[in-house]
């Protein structure tokens, strides 16, 4: 299981106690708004999928014949799968060896390491790879792209892998010990499978990312799909080309999440027997082991956090006080708390109707209504992007280039990160104190209102939180749609870096690690209390 | 009946009411918003100093040639942009070809060079850039130095160059190329470029390679590695510059336009500023400022570091016939984009 302050897209952190409630009062119980809202917000999510299939028709199959089945789009297709197959099994080796050193065993310091672990998060994908070409500026190609993707990203991998090993029942291990298996080969036969969902999840996330990244490989000089779509929006805006490497794109995110569903399988991971599974075990490293343990969580920390805060102090001491240039850099700051803020409001209080049918009426209708908010959360921002441009420039003139349609982007790709916090959030609010309130003549909506969401408001906070988080690091989505003369701390950042002004870059850089600084730590913990402790 | 809302969330919805009704008031701004594909630094150079004088504001959305051309085309008649300035031509003929431009003021277009302006009027060169051959001298000795950029194609020159071929500027040379080869020998060009270069995001990533020794050689527009040297130097220092000269396709002097959208509601205003950045303050700008671009203007001076204009050799090409479509696709065709 995944923490659920994770936005994994396919988690299902509804007890099942809570499912088997009554199904056929849907309808009557449920009240209309409430299903019409999240109907609503479903078909919003949909759009960018029926732009997608819709430009693809429009476009003529011989037109897609040219555009798609040329050696270009093989090379970026191949460049993606080796990212893809590359830096996941690398994240999910680092991930896993790191959780298990600092959950499992005796290492000095790993409160600290497991900390150190995570922050690399705080990081911007796009700043990771600024610090490593300022460090090393002929690193290009795959490799830098598969090293730069691990470091910014196994930790989508080690927080939930950590929070599982954190809750495995140690009985298990023990009659696997018992009928005489080796403890390496415990670790592979028994505590391995029971980390499948946890690696499932994490890995799919992974992929996601690195579907849907744009600033670290157009840095660092790695074709992607993402890339080139934004090669081709640069010279055409919306051209026939861009739009066919977007549903191309789209294609490879949709069977991401297949495999990824066929890879959880159907095992049971949950204990069975009364009680509570007993404290872990904590294994005691040897000296050696212990000094590569620590060799590895160095290194790891080293590559993760002091190389990007190195060449960031390195730049902001060359640029002196010369480059905090107040003028612009506080209406960027501005900017991006506006949209960090009318954002993380607007995706939380559109999740809110979801997430509530999803823990009192689960069923079919609803598992589809969520499914297609986690399908386009899926989507690379270029694509959402590439859509609401189209879109609002044919259909909806009075919202286009206006924060009413870069909201609705990340309404659109975000959702999935409030849904999960806030179902958590309203499962553990009692459906007999709504009831009471019902008894006593409120009607359904203001009950919802009045006690569950006021009981709910830790996890709609937790996941506005990290849809804040989301926004303050978004960067095409806001390149596309931003309305005139706006400029965001991401978009300020890659204007200058553009220019290979990169002392000027540092300041927006720094702003964007502080803003996430506290989200981040607010994922740690949540993930330790995922696990109870 | 007390409606408690929690607090976090009143905050969050004050604060995106706010952000949205903040948007409703600025679009009803008097000042003139401004479609910017020209470096960012340069036009905000000219934004200040038009202001200054006119009391007018300027909002400026940055972007790409080719992209925003193509952007004003789709948004029609509701464009919001008043002016359009680009780097390069071709973007600036996408949108005189869909009828979108008003006639440029006829006092204003007197204040610049025939040479740098299409004859009809409907928009205007508001500086120019030169292609040149960027090269680090250590790795390339002066007598390899290519005659022609047709010579890039050649075998010889495999893994030996660099270009940006994602940018407007290499997609303006490519389109001049067009109209002075032709397609079929622009086509051929662009597959050998394809084996023979190395792919960079922006010229400055070029010259930056070029310095560092990564690869020998590229082709670039001319004032990066004057505006590199004109602050520390560190990505140019390695670096030499050639020009092809000899009405080369690589001798390619390229237009910056500047035009005034018919269905802008500040006209006047829009005029004004078209004046004032061909006119001599805006042009002193680019002989004072950092940009190190050419001056168009009639009796302007460039930055007398650079090589005069008229010594450069440039082909005739009229600029406004380049094809930017056609350019792009012969360049997706050729596996480049």
């Amino acid at each position: 299981m995944i923490p659920e302050t994770l936005p994994a897209g396919v988690t299902d952190a509804v007890p099942a106690n809570l499912r088997r409630r009554s199904r056929g009062t849907f309808a009557s119980r449920g009240g209309p708004w409430v299903i019409g809202l999240s109907v609503l917000v479903s078909l919003l999510a949909l759009l960018p999928i029926a732009y997608v299939i819709g430009v693809s028709l429009q476009t003529g199959w011989s037109t897609v014949v040219t555009l798609v089945f040329r050696p270009r789009v093989g090379e970026l297709l191949v460049n993606t799968v080796l990212l893809v197959l590359l830096t996941i099994p690398l994240c999910v080796a680092l991930g896993v060896t790191l959780a298990w050193l600092t959950e499992r065993t005796n290492l000095p310091g790993r409160r600290w390491w497991s900390l150190l672990a995570t922050a690399p998060l705080a990081v911007p994908a796009f700043v990771h790879s600024y610090a490593w070409v300022s460090l090393v500026p002929p690193i290009h190609g795959l490799f830098a792209g598969v090293l730069v993707s691990v470091i910014a990203y196994f930790p989508f991998l080690y927080l939930p892998v950590a929070a599982t090993l954190r809750r495995l029942d140690p009985a298990i291990e023990d009659v696997a010990e018992s009928m005489g298996l080796k403890p390496l080969a415990v670790f592979f036969r028994v505590v391995l499978p029971q980390l499948r969902l946890a690696i499932c999840g994490g890995a799919l996330l992974v992929g996601l990312h690195l579907l849907a990244e744009y600033g670290l490989y157009a840095m660092i000089r790695f074709d992607t799909f993402t890339t080139a779509i934004f090669d081709q929006f640069k010279s055409t805006f919306n051209g026939p080309a861009a739009h066919m490497l977007a549903s191309v794109l789209a294609l490879c995110c949709l069977a991401m999440l297949t495999a990824e569903s066929a890879a959880r399988g159907t095992a049971r991971y949950a204990r069975v027997g009364s009680g509570s599974a007993r404290e872990q075990r904590i294994v005691c490293l040897r000296t050696s082991s212990t000094a590569l343990g620590l060799a590895l969580q160095g290194v790891t920390c080293l590559l993760a956090l002091g190389v990007p805060l190195l060449t960031l102090g390195n730049w902001l001491i060359a640029g002196g006080s010369q480059v905090w240039d107040m003028a612009e850099l506080l209406p960027a700051l501005e900017q991006t708390l506006l949209f960090g803020v009318g954002g993380a409001a607007l995706t939380t209080c559109a999740a809110i109707p979801i997430a509530w049918l999803s823990i009192r009426y689960p069923g079919r209708m609803q598992r589809v209504l969520e499914s297609c908010n986690y399908i386009t959360s899926s989507l690379p921002g270029i694509v959402v992007a590439l859509a609401l441009v189209t879109v609002t420039i044919h259909f909806a003139r009075p919202i286009y280039q206006t924060t009413i349609t870069v909201l609705l982007a990340y309404l659109l790709m975000f959702l999935p990160r409030a849904l999960v916090s806030l179902r958590a959030g309203i499962a553990q609010a009692p459906v007999e104190l709504e009831n009471i309130a019902r008894s006593l003549g409120r009607s359904p909506a203001r009950a919802l209102w009045l006690i569950t969401l006021r009981l709910a408001a830790p996890g709609a906070a937790a996941g506005a939180a990290l849809v804040f988080l989301a926004i303050t690091n978004e960067l095409t989505a806001t390149l596309l749609l931003a309305p005139n003369g706006t400029r965001t701390l991401a978009t300020g950042f890659w204007a200058m870096t553009s220019e290979i002004d990169y002392a000027a870059a540092a300041p927006y850089a720094l702003l964007m690690i502080v803003l996430s600084l506290p989200l981040t730590g607010l994922l740690y913990h949540q993930s330790k209390k995922t696990a109870g402790r | 009946m007390i409606f408690r809302v929690p607090s976090f969330l009143k905050k969050a919805l004050l604060a995106s009411a706010l952000v949205s009704a903040g948007h409703v008031y600025a679009a009803d701004s008097v000042g003139i918003v401004v479609y910017n594909a020209q470096h960012e630094s340069l036009t905000k150079a000219w934004v200040e100093g038009f202001t200054q004088e006119t009391g007018i504001p300027v909002t400026l959305r940055n972007g790409d040639d080719t992209e925003m051309g193509n952007q004003i085309v789709q948004e029609g008649a509701d464009s919001p942009a008043d002016v359009f300035l680009t780097e390069n031509s071709p973007a600036m003929v996408l949108v005189d070809n869909a009828g979108l431009f008003a006639p440029v003021d006829k006092a204003t277009l007197e204040q610049v060079d025939a040479a740098y302006r299409p004859a009809h009027g409907k928009w205007i060169g508001i500086a120019a850039r030169s292609t040149v051959f960027v090269y680090n001298p250590s790795k390339l000795p002066n007598a390899d130095l290519p005659k022609s950029i047709m010579d890039l194609a050649a075998p010889a020159w495999k893994g030996r160059w660099g270009a940006s071929p994602g940018g407007a500027d290499f997609q303006a040379i490519v389109a001049a190329m067009l109209e002075q080869k032709g397609e079929a020998a622009t086509l051929e060009w662009l597959k050998a470029m394809k084996t023979n270069f190395t792919a960079y995001r922006g010229n400055s990533s070029v010259l930056k390679a070029v310095n560092a020794g990564q690869i020998d050689s590229g082709v670039i527009y001319h004032y990066y590695s004057f505006v590199d040297q004109a602050k520390t130097g560190e990505n140019s220092k390695n670096t030499a510059l050639h020009y092809f000269k000899h009405k080369d396709p690589g001798a390619f002097v390229s237009i910056s336009g500047g035009g005034v959208l018919a269905s802008s509601k500040h006209k006047e205003q829009a005029q004004a500023f078209l004046k004032w950045i061909t006119g001599q303050d805006g042009q002193a700008i680019l002989k004072d400022g950092k940009s190190f671009e050419y001056a168009v203007g009639k009796n302007a001076q460039s930055n007398s570091k650079l090589m005069p204009l008229q010594q450069l050799d440039a082909p005739t090409v009229d600029a406004s016939k380049l094809d930017s479509k056609k350019a792009v696709e012969l360049m997706t065709q050729a596996g480049l984009l």
